[in-house]
């Protein structure tokens, strides 16, 4: 965090200076370590034992914050007889197919319950990302199911995960991690003491957790963590994600991505989602609670505000006009598409995959097969010149006299040369000013597509095709200022935001939008942000002239909520856990919630309120349920839906691992996504003979002073000047057994690629005892590229394309590798040295490794289809 | 040049009696330090932003002089950042002015060797139209049974997290009206 996030550190220190005790779980030893209390080092790929082993030193111990666990979470709800764990199945859950590699969830539910809709079609969930929807609250379920508030039922969730977590010992702890027991027990201690009534503690991530193959349930263990302890909704509490781009929050929310809708309503799918009611009806569970029960509104204000009056109640708010999914058109497939000739087109915006994303050999060899790239960016990055200086031109793969692909660069504004909101990492909207107008061809993505737009539509005017229908009846007119016809961004704002088609009133929340085409609303769950006719993310009120939570500095999603499920934050009688950690409580004398932040509550919903018999949605919210997006009001510690790889978090190994896994014959995640192809080799992992051909693990991380892939810092003089070089940090224990010098050359070998960086011997990277071997790894910062004041190789060539499940996020935390003194090899004889390691590798074209390593599945698979109840 | 003058042109004598006993401050001014203005006194304007590089969202106070940006500032107001920037905020005037920015339009054919210029109106034109070929070229209509699918998979855009919400909007929206669903960015990542 102090690397990649400094002036957000700046609040941890504060911390630090007031009392708290700051711990710091990294493979590498980094400037966050050097002010930390602890620095714990930790085999990448490992951390789900690691907080494995937490959880159950928490349930062992029974130091769990009983009360809040009991009240607010799903600990005492009762899971189906048919479920069986991964302790009674070597590593696989009940009901898994190794036909697709995926689960049928059946099993997994709460007792009495069978999964909702499209949640039972795990192989469309895995290859369309469905769990992204659950961003913004979680999977339709039925809100009755039974529960055992004494925790004894051994069905019940925390008998469960009792006994799933009782082998994670701190034995295991260190076998596994390479945590020596002392270490752990410090960390589990200080965790588990500075949490309850009286205490929080914040869980920080960033990207070392979600880019691996079991990404989401890295994240997912610490949240268990989290609401054993009673750390959500509270101050100083919470599951903390350091996003690492100024609005990747933003283009989340408002998602370019293929498989979301603004407000993470899922993209229509072509057999799930035939109409419009197939649609709204997946979204939500008819019966289930809380606000997520008014999905209609949502979507039939977003058609309305795509397709205008076109959009009608009558037409299913011409809901005919949307493109449907049929599987995985994610990254790594578009790219592996273009491989093979099925791309025509390409935009890139702001964005390097050539040096960004896993596997850059086959990134640049996709680009190199399209019909027409549009780069629209500051400076020539190395995406926009692959054609004539790239790896791939140096080893005659790409031939530029050969290569048909049509390039334009299109100079892009930067963010003082236009106007909008950027979404920060806490959901926080902040407006942006222009400061200069943009130089010479220089122009806001806004501009270029509402004109490309404009001209699009003007070129099709008169067309009869149904299909051009889409684009002709499209709400495509917004107020254009200046000489350069620049589109009002505060307009777009204002469609986001929602308004009254009557009146044109903006809403001023997302309860206000309505199902019957009267409202606008481009994306829910920003309403309120344009309140009252106001610009609230332009509000910056100084912090030193309002309390600490700052209500009024831009505006945070949703309805300008600082704390999620802050509800939580007092006990069910509505009454703060303690004085020193009140934030939002019940006022018996007014009837309402108050506190310094927006209660993330029906304001005057007494915490006596119980719902009628019958009752749905917001009204099924009892007043002692906070977590009000959930189909169930409880914070999930199981999850019997929407996941597809488990109801509970479990250690595999990466997909390249030098270990067995100590814990399971399942070696690695079994639903992680492949793509079985000659390109995409991947290095063997035991049980597979082989993987001493690349003995050592590496890791990837940013430094301070540059940014993601490089654009927008090794084009800087004075970042340029403060980290000039790429470099590969050894421990002087691998320096020694390879024979590398400090400050010479070295190059980290997979089977996709070698790249070469100057030496670091430093004792920041330390060796592990793994079982009873060392392990070492390296690391390597990955921002490099051809283009800039700053060369040096990419470090994501050296990855693969494995993804997770859930999200179908690569793995590129971590990879087996070896190290070998000495620059690389250069042109043909390069490809032939990979090549060569290939083969003492066993890597043939056509071996893949096996994705199930375990004789239990055909018990886990025989449980499957045993289960016979009907759809509820 | 009297005396007294002479005398109080030392620093030492300024620190020893003034209010800068460190020396740090006033006191270690020359004549011609004491005459410097900061830039962000100077400017013209002053534009309330944020800057662009990680998540965390710092206050920035971007300053202009005669049409350019002079200088870029933490903000103090801000209760994220309190007015502090990390090593890439603060060099972010560089990335708005450093010389390797390319500001007109370039075009490589296929098969060329290298940029050639192009008019940016003529390239809007050439974009629209390869954007319209491609999605003819490759529209699927229906699925196999015979259930809409309205779409191309011809076309794929890649980016949005370095760019504005009101962007990502308009980008989101014109593809799916234009039935190119393969847009992703780096939250995918």
């Amino acid at each position: 965090m102090a690397e990649c996030h400094p002036v957000g550190y700046q609040w941890v220190m504060e911390a630090k200076r007031r009392g708290a005790k700051v711990f710091h779980i990294d493979p590498r030893f980094t400037r966050t370590s050097a002010t930390v209390d602890t620095y714990v080092p930790i085999r990448a790929g490992s951390d789900i034992a690691f907080l494995g082993g937490i959880v159950n030193y928490i349930l062992e111990n029974e130091l769990d914050f009983r009360e809040y666990v009991v009240a607010y979470t799903n600990a005492a709800t009762i899971v189906s007889d048919d479920f069986q764990d991964t302790e009674d199945l070597d590593g696989l859950f009940s009901g898994y197919d190794p036909e697709t590699g995926t689960y049928d969830p059946t099993s997994w539910q709460y007792d009495g319950h069978l999964p909702h809709g499209q949640m039972n079609d795990t192989p469309v969930q895995r290859e369309t990302a469905a769990a992204l929807q659950h961003e913004s609250h979680g999977p339709p379920i039925p809100p009755d199911a039974p529960r055992d508030e004494t925790l004894q039922n051994p069905r019940c969730v925390y008998q469960l995960l009792k006994r799933h977590y009782s082998r994670y010992t701190p034995e295991v702890v260190e076998r596994v991690c390479g945590i020596p027991r002392e270490k752990f027990e410090e960390v589990a201690r200080a965790w588990t003491e500075n949490s309850g009534r009286e205490r929080t503690t914040t869980l920080v991530y960033s990207v070392g957790w979600t880019q691996h193959s079991v990404g989401v349930q890295y994240i997912r263990t610490g949240a268990i963590i989290q609401l054993l302890l009673g750390n959500v909704g509270r101050p100083g509490g919470g599951v903390l994600a350091l996003r690492g781009h100024a609005s990747i929050q933003g283009s989340t929310d408002i998602p370019t991505l293929f498989n979301l809708l603004p407000g993470y309503l899922p993209m229509p799918h072509h057999a799930n989602h035939p109409t419009f009611d197939d649609w709204v009806g997946s979204i939500a569970h008819p019966s289930q609670k809380g606000f997520w029960g008014n999905a209609r509104a949502y979507a039939a204000s977003l058609l309305k505000a795509y397709w205008g009056d076109a959009a009608t109640p009558e037409n299913d708010f011409c809901y005919g006009y949307m493109p449907r999914l049929t599987g995985d058109h994610g990254t790594y497939q578009q790219v592996l598409s273009m491989i093979d000739g099925k791309i025509k087109g390409y935009f890139l915006l702001g964005q390097n995959p050539a040096v960004g994303s896993a596997h850059g050999r086959a990134q640049r060899l996709g680009m190199a097969n399209l019909d027409w790239l549009v780069v629209r960016d500051l400076f020539l990055i190395e995406s926009a010149t692959f054609w004539k200086n790239s790896p791939e031109v140096e080893t005659g793969e790409i031939v530029p006299e050969e290569c048909r692909t049509e390039v334009f660069f299109m100079p892009a504004a930067s963010h003082v040369e236009k106007e909008g909101t950027f979404t920060q990492t806490q959901r926080l909207l902040q407006w942006r000013e222009k400061a200069v107008e943009p130089p010479g061809d220089a122009r806001s993505e806004l501009w270029f597509f509402y004109h490309l737009g404009r001209r699009i539509r003007e070129k099709l005017a008169g067309s009869t095709l149904r299909r051009d229908r889409a684009l002709l009846d499209l709400a495509w007119d917004y107020p254009l200022h200046g000489p350069e016809q620049e589109p009002d961004a505060e307009a777009v704002l204002r469609e986001i935001n929602g308004y009254d088609v009557a009146t044109g009133r903006p809403v001023s929340h997302f309860t206000e939008l309505k199902d019957d085409g009267s409202t606008v609303g481009g994306c829910w769950i920003y309403s309120g942000v344009f309140a009252d006719g106001v610009n609230q993310a332009a509000r910056r009120k100084p912090h030193t002239e309002q309390s600490w939570v700052a209500p009024e500095w831009g505006w945070a999603w949703p309805a300008n909520r600082r704390i999620l499920y802050n509800r939580a934050s007092a006990d069910p009688e509505g009454r703060p856990w303690s004085e020193r950690k009140a934030y939002i409580s019940w006022d018996p004398d007014k009837g309402e919630w108050t506190g310094p932040d927006v209660p993330d509550f029906e304001r005057t919903k007494a915490p006596s309120y119980r719902p009628p018999e019958g009752a749905t949605g917001v009204a099924a919210l009892a007043g002692n349920d906070p977590f009000i997006m959930q189909g169930d009001g409880k914070g999930w510690l199981y999850v019997p839906s929407g996941l597809v790889d488990g109801p509970m978090p479990t250690h595999y190994e990466p997909a390249e691992s030098p270990v067995r896994n100590p814990l399971y014959g399942q070696q690695a995640n079994p639903t992680r996504k492949v793509y079985r192809r000659p390109e995409n080799p991947i290095n063997p992992s035991p049980p597979e003979p082989h993987s001493d051909v690349f003995p050592y693990i590496f890791t990837v991380a940013r430094l301070t002073e540059h940014h993601t892939a490089g654009g927008m810092s090794r084009m800087l003089r004075y970042l340029s000047e403060l980290q000039p070089e790429m470099f590969v940090e050894v421990s002087p224990e691998l320096a020694a057994e390879r024979g590398l010098e400090h400050l010479g050359w070295a190059h980290v070998i997979t089977a996709r690629a070698a790249v070469e960086a100057r030496v670091m011997v430093t004792d920041r990277m330390a060796p592990l005892r793994i079982e009873d071997r060392v392990i070492h790894q390296v690391w390597l910062p990955y921002h490099w590229g051809s283009e800039g004041y700053s060369t040096g190789e990419s470090a994501n060539d050296l990855f693969g394309i494995t993804l997770d499940p859930n999200t179908l996020i690569q793995e590129s935390k971590v990879g087996t590798c070896d190290v070998r003194p000495g620059r690389r090899p250069r042109g043909p004889a390069y490809l032939e040295y990979i090549v060569d390691y290939g083969r003492r590798a066993g890597l043939t074209p056509d071996h893949h490794p096996p994705i199930v390593t375990t004789d239990a599945v055909n018990a886990a698979r025989g449980n499957a289809k045993r289960s016979t109840k009907k759809e509820d | 040049m009297g005396v007294r003058t002479w005398i109080e042109g030392w620093p030492v004598y300024r620190q020893l009696t003034g209010t800068d006993p460190l020396g740090r401050g006033a006191a270690a001014m020359s004549a011609r330090s004491e005459r410097l203005q900061p830039r962000t006194e100077t400017a013209d304007s002053m534009a309330r932003s944020v800057c662009p590089y990680c998540a965390v969202g710092c206050g920035q106070r971007v300053y202009v002089k005669d049409g350019r940006i002079s200088q870029i500032e933490g903000d103090p107001d801000s209760p994220i950042s309190r007015g502090r920037l990390c090593p890439k905020g603060s060099a972010s005037k560089n990335l708005v002015t450093s010389e390797l920015r390319q500001t007109t339009v370039l075009y490589r054919r296929p098969y060329a060797t290298d940029w050639e210029e192009l008019d940016l109106d003529t390239a809007m034109d050439m974009i629209a139209d390869r954007y319209l070929a491609a999605r003819d070229a490759t529209w699927e209509d229906v699925d196999d049974e015979g259930r809409p699918l309205n779409r191309t998979l011809g076309i794929s855009s890649l980016g949005g997290a370095t760019l504005d919400n009101e962007e990502n909007y308009l980008i989101k929206k014109l593809f799916t009206a234009s039935g190119a669903l393969q847009i992703e960015n780096q939250a995918r990542i």
